[in-house]
Order: C-alpha cells, then sequence, then structure tokens
C-alpha cells in the first residue's frame, strides 16, 4: 500500500504486518522459530556462539595474567603465563612488549617522537575524512602534516638526536608506507584510468595498459624483492637510495594499477551523455574530467576503492619479507625473546585488532561518506 | 494552428554580405562499413528555424551532432558561423562556444544543483565571475519558469522540468546557434507541451536553431523549413506546408503515413 489516493478517491491504509515491526519476540518467532528445523538450527548455533563467547572471556579475562614479576637479571618470569597456559591468555607480554610493537628499534627514550607521529597520522585521516575540509587547502595540511613527520621521525634538527631510518619500526612504518602509498597511488591511478581510456592519444594509452598488466601480473613480493635487490644494481655507484623509499615506490606502482582499474570501472559506468554534454558546454578535457566525469566516477566506485585501499593497508605487511620493520615485523620480532616465545597468540591477537580497528574505521567510514553523497544529492 | 498564419511566415534570410549560419557540404561519415551520411548539403541561413525528421536510423542525430563535432565526419565540409570545423582545437572551442545543445535524454548532470548546472559553463569556459553567471543563470531559469528549482538537484525534477533547465544551461553560454535532438521524445505526453513553448519562445526571439523532432505541430508553426533524411541522405526538403502537403517521393509519404498513424 504506497498510495493512499488513487485519482482522488481514498484507499483506506492497511496496517504494516506485525512481523515486519519492533518487537523481538515478534521477529524472532518469524525468523528464528517459524519451523522445527529452523528451532533445531537455532538452538545449535546459538549453543555453539555461547560456548564459544563463555572460552573467549574465560581465557581472555578470567584465567589471564595481567602482569609478571621481574627477575634480577631484568627479564620477565613468566612461569605464572607458563602455567596458565591453555587456559588463560598472557596479556603481560604485552604489557612488557608494547612499545617494542609500536615503535620498534626506535631509541627507547625517543619514542614520544613516533607517538606523536602516530598521532598526527590519525588527526590527518580524521581532517581529510571530513568533508567541511575539502578544499584546496586540504593539500597543504597534507604538506604540512607529512613534512612534521619526516622532521619528527629523522629529527637531526631542533635539538631532535638524528635517527636514521633502519631504527624506525613498528606502526609509524605501516602508516607510512600506507598512507604515503595511497596518496600517491590515487592521483597516479586516476591519470593512468584515464590514459587508459583515450582516445586521442594511442601512445599514451598503450603505456597505461602495459603498465597495468605488468604491474597486475606479478606478486606484490617480488615487486618488492625486485625494490630491494635488483633495483640498487642499476643505481650509479654510490647513489643509494633508502630502502624504505625503495618499498614505497614498490607499493605506490602495485596500488596504483589495481586502482586504476577501479577506476576505469566507474569512468566506464558513466552514460555517454555527461560528458557530451560537457563538451557541448564548451568544456575543455581537464575541466570535463575535474568537474563532471571523476565526481561522478569515483562515487560510483566508492565501495571497491575503500575494498582495495583496506587490502592494501593489510598489504604493508608484506615488507617483513625485505626486512623493513612494520608492525607486524615487529610483534613477530618481540616474541623471538626466550622467555616471550611461546605466547604469539596473544600478540597476533594484539595485532590483529590494531589491523582491524584500521580497516573498520576505513570501511564504516565509507558507508557513511557513500550516504551523506547520496543524501546531498537528494535533499 | 492556422494554416494562413504559417503561410504566411517568410524565410528570414540572413542580409546580404551575412555569413550563413551552418554551412555542410557533401558531408560524408561512415561507421565502419556503414555509410551513415551520405553527401549531405544543407545552409542554414542566420535566425533559420530547420526542422529535421526522417525515420529511425536515417542518420538525423549523427548529422546534427557533426555539427558541433560530438562526431567527426570524413568527406565534406561543415562550416559554422565562419568557422570550419576541423582537427584544430581552437576552431573547435569557437563553434561549441557558439553553438548550443540539448539532448533526447537531458544529460544535466546530476551531482550538480540546476544553479550550478547553469553556471557552470559561463564560470570555466566564459571565465564570467560567479556572481554574474548566477544571476544569468537565474534570468534564464525564469525565462524556462522554473526560478524556484534553482537548489534542487535533476533527481529531484520532472522529465519536462529537466529539459527545460537543460535548455536554460545551453543558453546560459548565449549561443548563436541551438540544436535540438529529439527534445521531447524521452517526455511523457503531458510534459511535452511545457517544452515545446519554451523552445517556440526561443524560435520567436530569432534564434537559429536546428531541431531533430517529429513533432509536426511544432515544424508547421515555427519551421522555415522541413528536412527529410531517409538511409543517410537528404530527400526533400521545402517549408513545412509544402512537405507536408504535398510530399514527391515515395520515402517521405511513407513515413508521414507512419508518423500521423503513430500519433
Ligand atoms: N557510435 C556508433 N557506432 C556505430 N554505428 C552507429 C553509431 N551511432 C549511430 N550509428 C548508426 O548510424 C545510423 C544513424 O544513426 P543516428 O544518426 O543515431 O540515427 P537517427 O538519429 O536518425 O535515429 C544508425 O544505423 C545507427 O545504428
Ligand atoms: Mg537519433
Amino acid at each position: 500500500m504506497s498510495t493512499t489516493t488513487l485519482r482522488g478517491a481514498t484507499v483506506p491504509l492497511k496496517p504494516q504486518p506485525a512481523t515486519a515491526m519492533g518487537s523481538p519476540w515478534i521477529w524472532a518467532r518469524a525468523n528464528l522459530f517459524n519451523s522445527w528445523l529452523s528451532t533445531a538450527i537455532t538452538l545449535v548455533l546459538g549453543y555453539l556462539v555461547v560456548r564459544f563467547a563463555v572460552g573467549v572471556i574465560e581465557w581472555g579475562f578470567l584465567n589471564a595474567v595481567w602482569s609478571v614479576p621481574t627477575r634480577a637479571d631484568g627479564t620477565a618470569d613468566t612461569s605464572a603465563c607458563l602455567n596458565a597456559k591453555g587456559i588463560g591468555a598472557c596479556w603481560a607480554v604485552i604489557h612488557d612488549k608494547y612499545r617494542f610493537i609500536l615503535f620498534g628499534r626506535y631509541p627507547y627514550e625517543e619514542q614520544w617522537r613516533p607517538a606523536i607521529c602516530i598521532a598526527l597520522f590519525i588527526a590527518l585521516f580524521i581532517v581529510s575524512g571530513m568533508r567541511r575540509f575539502w578544499r584546496r587547502e586540504l593539500a597543504w595540511i597534507w604538506l604540512g602534516t607529512l613534512t612534521a613527520i619526516g622532521v619528527l621521525m629523522w629529527g637531526g634538527v631542533l635539538g631532535m638526536q638524528f635517527v636514521p631510518q633502519d631504527s624506525w619500526g613498528g606502526l609509524p612504518i605501516t602508516l607510512i608506507l600506507s598512507t604515503f602509498g595511497l596518496a600517491f597511488a590515487f592521483p597516479l591511478a586516476v591519470l593512468v584510468a584515464l590514459g587508459r581510456r583515450s582516445t586521442q592519444l594511442p601512445a599514451v594509452k598503450m603505456i597505461c595498459v602495459v603498465y597495468v598488466e605488468l604491474i597486475r601480473g606479478v606478486p606484490l613480493v617480488s615487486l618488492l624483492f625486485m625494490a630491494s635487490v635488483m633495483f640498487p644494481l642499476f643505481l650509479p655507484e654510490g647513489i643509494n637510495i633508502d630502502k624504505l623509499l625503495r618499498a614505497q615506490i614498490a607499493i605506490i606502482l602495485f596500488a596504483a594499477a589495481y586502482l586504476a582499474e577501479v577506476i576505469r570501472a566507474g569512468l566506464q559506468a558513466l552514460p555517454k551523455g555527461q560528458g557530451e554534454a560537457a563538451d557541448a558546454l564548451g568544456l575543455s578535457y581537464w575541466q570535463k574530467t575535474a568537474r563532471i566525469i571523476l565526481p561522478q566516477a569515483l562515487r560510483l566506485v566508492i565501495p571497491p576503492l575503500v575494498n582495495t585501499f583496506i587490502g592494501f593497508f593489510k598489504d604493508t605487511s608484506l615488507v617483513l619479507i625485505i626486512g623493513i620493520f612494520d608492525l607486524l615485523t615487529a610483534g613477530k620480532v618481540a616474541i623471538s625473546e626466550p622467555a616471550w616465545q611461546s605466547f604469539a597468540t596473544e600478540i597476533y591477537i594484539v595485532l590483529a585488532l590494531v589491523y582491524f580497528t584500521f580497516c573498520f574505521a576505513m570501511s564504516k567510514y565509507s558507508r557513511g561518506l557513500e550516504r551523506d553523497l547520496d543524501r546531498a544529492r537528494s535533499r | 494552428m492556422s494554416l494562413t498564419q504559417t503561410t504566411s511566415r517568410n524565410v528570414r534570410v540572413a542580409p546580404p554580405g551575412d555569413v550563413p549560419a551552418i554551412v555542410l557540404d557533401k558531408v560524408n561519415k561512415w561507421y565502419g562499413l556503414m555509410h551513415v551520411l551520405r553527401d549531405v548539403s544543407l545552409t542554414v541561413a542566420q535566425r533559420e528555424k530547420v526542422v529535421v525528421c526522417g525515420p529511425s536510423g536515417s542518420g538525423k542525430s549523427t548529422m546534427i551532432r557533426c555539427i558541433n563535432r560530438l562526431e567527426t565526419h570524413q568527406q565534406g565540409s561543415i562550416v559554422v558561423d565562419g568557422t570550419e570545423l576541423t582537427d584544430d582545437t581552437r576552431a573547435l572551442d569557437t563553434v561549441r562556444r557558439e553553438v548550443g545543445m540539448v539532448f533526447q535524454s537531458f544529460n544535466l548532470f546530476p551531482h550538480l544543483t540546476i544553479l550550478e548546472n547553469c553556471t557552470l559553463a559561463p564560470i570555466w569556459v566564459r571565465k564570467m565571475p560567479k556572481a554574474d553567471a548566477e544571476e544569468l543563470a537565474m534570468s534564464y531559469l525564469s525565462r524556462v519558469k522554473i526560478p524556484e528549482q534553482a537548489k534542487k538537484y535533476p533527481g529531484q525534477l520532472s522529465g519536462g522540468q529537466q529539459q527545460r533547465v537543460a535548455i536554460a544551461r545551453a543558453l546560459c553560454m548565449k549561443p548563436k546557434i541551438m540544436l535540438f535532438d529529439e527534445p521531447t521524445s524521452a517526455l511523457d505526453p503531458e510534459m511535452i507541451k511545457e517544452v515545446l513553448d519554451t523552445m517556440i519562445g526561443l524560435a520567436e526571439d530569432g534564434m537559429t536553431m536546428v531541431c531533430v523532432t517529429h513533432e509536426m505541430g511544432f515544424a508547421r508553426q515555427v519551421a522555415d523549413r522541413v528536412v527529410f533524411m531517409d538511409r543517410g541522405e537528404i530527400v526533400e526538403s521545402g517549408p513545412p506546408n509544402e512537405l507536408f502537403e504535398n510530399p514527391k517521393t515515395d520515402r517521405l509519404q511513407l513515413f508521414l503515413s507512419q508518423i500521423l498513424r503513430g500519433h
């Protein structure tokens, strides 16, 4: 009953069936216990969920060891944890190692600097996420923040001790690789996607096609290896590009190829009439692209774009294999100490939670953004 | 609509020395092996109104789209207001500024408000200050009788309203020539009149118009000349009454009987 009047005559409104309305009891009866089979499934699954939840609470909270004493030689006395193994989590390992996991081998007394960097990154993400700040000035905010992060991490000025890049580690590395990675890969991807659809410049189109197909055809791991091992062989003697930068470039190139395909899908989905209308009004190619084509094409592909972003945020952990100390590597090294060796589970749970927090925030944000953009259009 | 009213209308040909608005000379175009425009020659005088009709697939859209180079022709020449259309992008810019186009499917920009749709080109192509562009847009939106919708988005408007916005958007560039490609074919019957009325008003103001349409009433009322196309050729052309009352070719006769049956 979507209409109340039909050619002026009033049609009585039929009330919505009760099942669709609020009451949880009615909902449960209609959806969980509507036949003996569904009742059986509901009971079995319910039992499993409860069992699992009880197990998690017992292991993670009730029987967990939160801290352990330190021996005279400075190492941790983990016997309490070892006794609880299997029945309770050893959160003491996190307590003992969290600074190492977060900051890697960055000098201990200087770790306030990467801590500030993490805060700066998060602030930058939040500011960039707010549509109110979507203006030209945002580029300057990015430039300023990233410069500040570079200065803080390296130091050597303003009385800060110089910290070489190979001592950096942990979460800042993950954030640097993914933020710089996507910040450079995204505009590159837009250009590649546009180039691949170019009808006027066949040479540009060829280059873009070859680039995408080549990069997509090899695993990221092999690109990282090439960046870390082979690339320096091509450089003249004495020139040494920092290992992190090489990995960063590999990630940018890899991400851009994938993002370009996502963006191309958006360009293709846009009705041809949009570009034609812009042409007919006399807009130049770049005016048309910036004001008509991209805003609509990118809006269409927000879900797969965010999907790719999330994938790359996690893929930065592959730098582990070329010895860059990102969050995952730091976690892995943290448990190489004999006393803590048997508590990998706890470490990986915490690492997973950190990754999850960032990825979930991205996913949640993108859904909100889609909703906002749709609402703005139909207000 | 009375016969006398339309027959008494004179073809207002441009004063001598004035260049014609549009000259197509032996224009040929192929899509692959398909020959879609065959030796199309057509001269449109300044302030003349030409209606193009013909069966579907006869090349009407292709011809009209060649005039502002949304399609490129392969042989012959097209001169718009003294500027020949070639690969030269400067010539293209000049022509596109002078030629406005209205599409069958409106093609409004759905992510911009009605006002922004209208001010976009004046601001970015004509480099007009934003306030002036908005004032201009509001004056044209008033002319097409929808100033109160300026802050809405295209998706919130009816088809007829959207098409009137599309006309206003094109007019905001102050074109000398307006091209219409079946502007009312995508509309519900009750909305056709509001769009045609807008176009009639435009014609009365002396705009040069080339209009692909099957609205015979509109053609009789407004057109100085009707051009009938079939299979990529201009088969017949002449004043509307002459053409509709005394078709010389079988093809036009067949076409007219078909649309009259359809209406
Ligand atoms: N982009 C295109 N590629 C190939 N063929 C096309 C294209 N556009 C139109 N055609 C063909 O050209 C012919 C003329 O089309 P069109 O100008 O759209 O006709 P009309 O507008 O008179 O219906 C048709 O046979 C159509 O199928
Ligand atoms: Mg057509």
